[in-house]
């Protein structure tokens, strides 16, 4: 199952390893991690989605908790929560395809954020699903490069994260 | 007051009260060399090897329960270290250990002696810094020895550049360490504890087995209390030999791969069972699938909840620090003034006494080749049981664990987890450094105690008298049991050909050899040994090389497919 898992972390050097180490040493799946620091920048906070049963997802979360740096982990997948992931898109856009392009970047309600005679610079968000889609549903010989962040998420509604 | 770096160091050393300092100079470390020399509270080992260092103060920690120190310089120091440091990390041992880094300036351009210290020591310690400035250094090492020694201990590791060690701050040592993001679990969950009384009063079948948690915890006389309330069976996993008094009725042997026949049978066929610092290991319970093939309620106490449902589902888990969970027991077991069913626990009871009945122990006493479990058991007698007892790895060690009866805490030293050769003469050396005139043995092999050989010479130095119980079969032997098990006979590379003369070596080094090729010479060695008070003593005892350790469990069996000496 997938699980979405968010950390409260003390904003040191070598924090990161810390974490990344913990999923390769124990064999644990990474299916994305994005990190920054919060509105304290004394501390980070980090989305995991990983991918394991209940019980390797029950490991997980206390061997993160066991890390000395770790001030807080929650599985927010456990709860009603949002999901959003950023994409930014270059595409081919020139002749028939140039018009084509923007109605898809619009369909999804996408902005272009650079252009040139010949490209766009497609920008995207939502959850992970709605980028998929996306990409399925333009011409993949028009993709010249993507770039995605990872997904963030944060509970809904009075459910907070916090120290 | 302004010091400098490596005053700091010293200065909080001793704040810490620490005795001994297991360690080995270099280029980044000089500064903090400099100042030892300077003062005399802390004194310092000089090892051989940086791993001896690591074991030294391993072996220390283990003895005392106070946290083992020891200082490497960068490079190649650490990196020898690092055997030390996952054998520590592995068993939950609480150590500090000190690391020269090269000066801040260098990091990261492939300086002399420069490794990334940090980033090869993360897997195997509790929690590592390295120090960039100096206004840190000081907080950071009071939090590295309150880190080793609280919660689940550990080893914690503080890299310090040459430069930090130089450089001067003014020097305040913190009293206490606040944490948010570390706050260990101390009292257990009243509501779980009850859940816990419960099962117990209703057991049929019940048993309790216990891990090295109690020693760490100091929760021996605890256990012990609950275990006679209870009047169940207790078993001991090889971190927790000591943990129970072993010549106690109650007692059923050591469980696992070389478990006794009763314990694994117990283990297997309770109805309830109460896990007190132990996490069901797969040495200890075989394959999880077939133990868990019998249906039975598991009560798991640990102060790590990563440790509780790792390898075996439980039903009531309760995180805290074991003297206090197990008093809350006693008390709520008490309160309620129930007792367990008495009929059902006699005829449990009855059920153990046939399995004891197969005294899988048992071992040819006749032969006229030493038998090494003649030798434990005659070591057992010479020290009255009250030996500090330092092993290495592989059979020697299991015959130690089945052998030697200890009936305290502490005083069993080995490397469980991980399994280090090599760790048994360091690991003596720090114990004995800590008890000073009690007897300490180091239980070794031949293929084992070439691994850190070198530290003879340590022990020449501070004269420290260990002996050194060498069970020479010139075959490294558990390596050569499993391919005669399970190789075809084919004994690849497990014959160590060329072995030196262990009584010359010995007295090269400057102590004192023997060599007993006869079972009738192993008591009068030991007895002349130990009363060589100020002698280190390296007995090399010419054992039977075909003996094997029984009963043995093969690796992914269930722990009741126990291969038996006398099926063989």
């Amino acid at each position: 199952m997938r699980h979405v898992i968010s950390i409260l972390i003390e904003n040191e050097s070598g924090a990161l390893s810390r974490v990344s180490g913990l999923f390769s040493a124990r064999a644990y799946n990474i299916e994305s991690l994005t990190v920054a620091p919060t509105e304290d920048p004394s501390m980070s906070r980090m989305t995991i989605v990983s991918t394991g049963s209940d019980d390797i997802i029950e490991q997980i979360t206390k061997q993160l908790n066991k890390l000395i740096e770790v001030v807080k982990v929650v599985d927010l997948s456990e709860a009603a929560h949002v999901e959003r992931e950023l994409m930014l898109v270059k595409v081919r856009a020139s002749g028939k395809d140039r018009e084509e392009m923007k109605r898809m970047s619009d369909i999804f309600r996408g902005r272009i954020i650079d252009v040139t005679e010949s490209t766009y610079v497609i920008e995207l968000t939502g959850n992970t699903g709605k980028l998929d889609s996306f990409i399925e549903a333009i011409d993949a010989s028009l993709i010249l490069e993507t770039v995605r962040t990872g997904v963030c998420g944060i509970g809904r509604g009075d459910r907070v994260l916090k120290v | 007051m302004v010091l400098t770096g490596a005053e700091i160091v010293i200065r909080c050393l001793q704040e810490e009260k620490v005795e001994y300092v297991f360690g080995y100079p270099g280029g980044a470390v000089l500064f903090i060399y400099d100042e030892l020399f300077k003062q005399d509270k802390v004194r310092h080992v000089l090892v051989r090897h940086e791993q001896g260092a690591v074991h030294a103060a391993d072996g220390y920690a283990r003895s005392t329960q106070k946290v083992g120190v020891a200082l490497v310089t960068s490079g190649p120091g650490v990196t020898n270290a690092v055997t030390g440091i996952a054998t520590a990390h592995m068993d939950s041992i609480p150590l500090v250990i000190i690391t020269g880094q090269v000066p801040r300036a260098y990091i990261g351009q492939d300086a002399f002696q420069e490794v990334d210290t940090v980033g090869i020591t993360r897997p195997c310690v509790k929690h590592n810094y390295l120090v960039k400035d100096i206004r840190d250094l000081a907080a950071t090492i009071k939090k590295a020895f309150y880190l080793a020694q609280s919660g689940r201990p550990g080893p914690v590791l503080v890299d310090i550049p040459k430069d930090v060690s130089a450089d001067r701050c003014e020097f305040d040592y913190p009293k206490s360490v606040a944490m948010r993001s570390y706050n260990p679990v101390t009292r257990g969950h009243q509501g779980q504890i009850k859940k816990a009384v419960q099962l117990l009063l209703e057991a049929k079948r019940p048993m309790i087995y216990t891990g090295g948690g109690v020693i760490l915890s100091d929760a021996a006389d605890r256990l012990a209390g609950l275990v006679r309330q209870l009047g169940f069976p207790v078993t001991n996993t090889l971190m927790g030999l000591g943990g129970y008094p072993a010549s106690d009725r109650q007692f059923i042997g050591m469980l696992g791969m070389h478990g006794t026949y009763e314990a694994n049978m117990a283990m297997q066929n309770c109805d309830v069972l109460l896990a007190v610092g132990a996490r069901f290991d797969d040495r200890v319970i075989g394959n999880p699938a077939h133990f868990a093939e019998v249906p039975r309620k598991i009560i798991h106490i640990d102060i790590d909840p990563s440790s509780i449902s790792k390898r075996v589902k439980v039903d009531v888990p309760i995180v805290g620090h074991l003297p206090e969970v197990l008093d809350d027991i006693g008390k709520q077991l008490d309160a309620s003034g129930a007792r367990a069913d008495d009929k059902a626990l006699k005829a449990w009871w009855k059920q153990i006494d046939e399995w004891r009945g197969k005294d899988c122990l048992r071992y040819d006493r006749k032969s006229r080749i030493i038998k090494p479990q003649y030798v434990i058991e005659k070591l057992h007698e010479v020290t009255g049981g009250e030996a500090f007892v330092c092993s290495d790895v592989g059979q020697h060690q299991m015959w130690a664990a089945q052998y030697y009866k200890f009936d305290k805490p502490r005083r069993w030293m080995n490397s469980g987890g991980l399994g280090t050769m090599g760790f048994g003469l360091p690991a003596a050396m720090g114990v004995q450094l800590a008890h000073p005139g009690s007897p300490v043995v180091c239980v070794t092999g031949e293929g084992s105690i070439q691994m850190c050989i070198q530290e003879l010479s340590t022990c020449k130095q501070y004269r420290l008298p260990l002996k050194v119980v060498l069970l020479n079969n010139g075959y490294l032997g558990m390596v050569r049991q499993w391919q005669q098990l399970f190789h075809g006979n084919r004994y690849a590379e497990s014959y160590v050909d060329a072995l030196p003369d262990f009584v010359r070596l010995a007295e090269a080094y400057g102590h004192v050899g023997m060599r007993i090729e006869k079972p009738a010479d192993v008591e009068g060695a030991l007895r002349e040994a130990f009363q060589r008070k100020d002698d280190l003593v390296f007995m090399d005892f010419a054992i039977d090389p075909k003996e094997n350790v029984y009963p043995m469990v093969q690796g992914g069996k269930g722990l009741t497919d126990m291969i038996l000496a006398e099926e063989l």
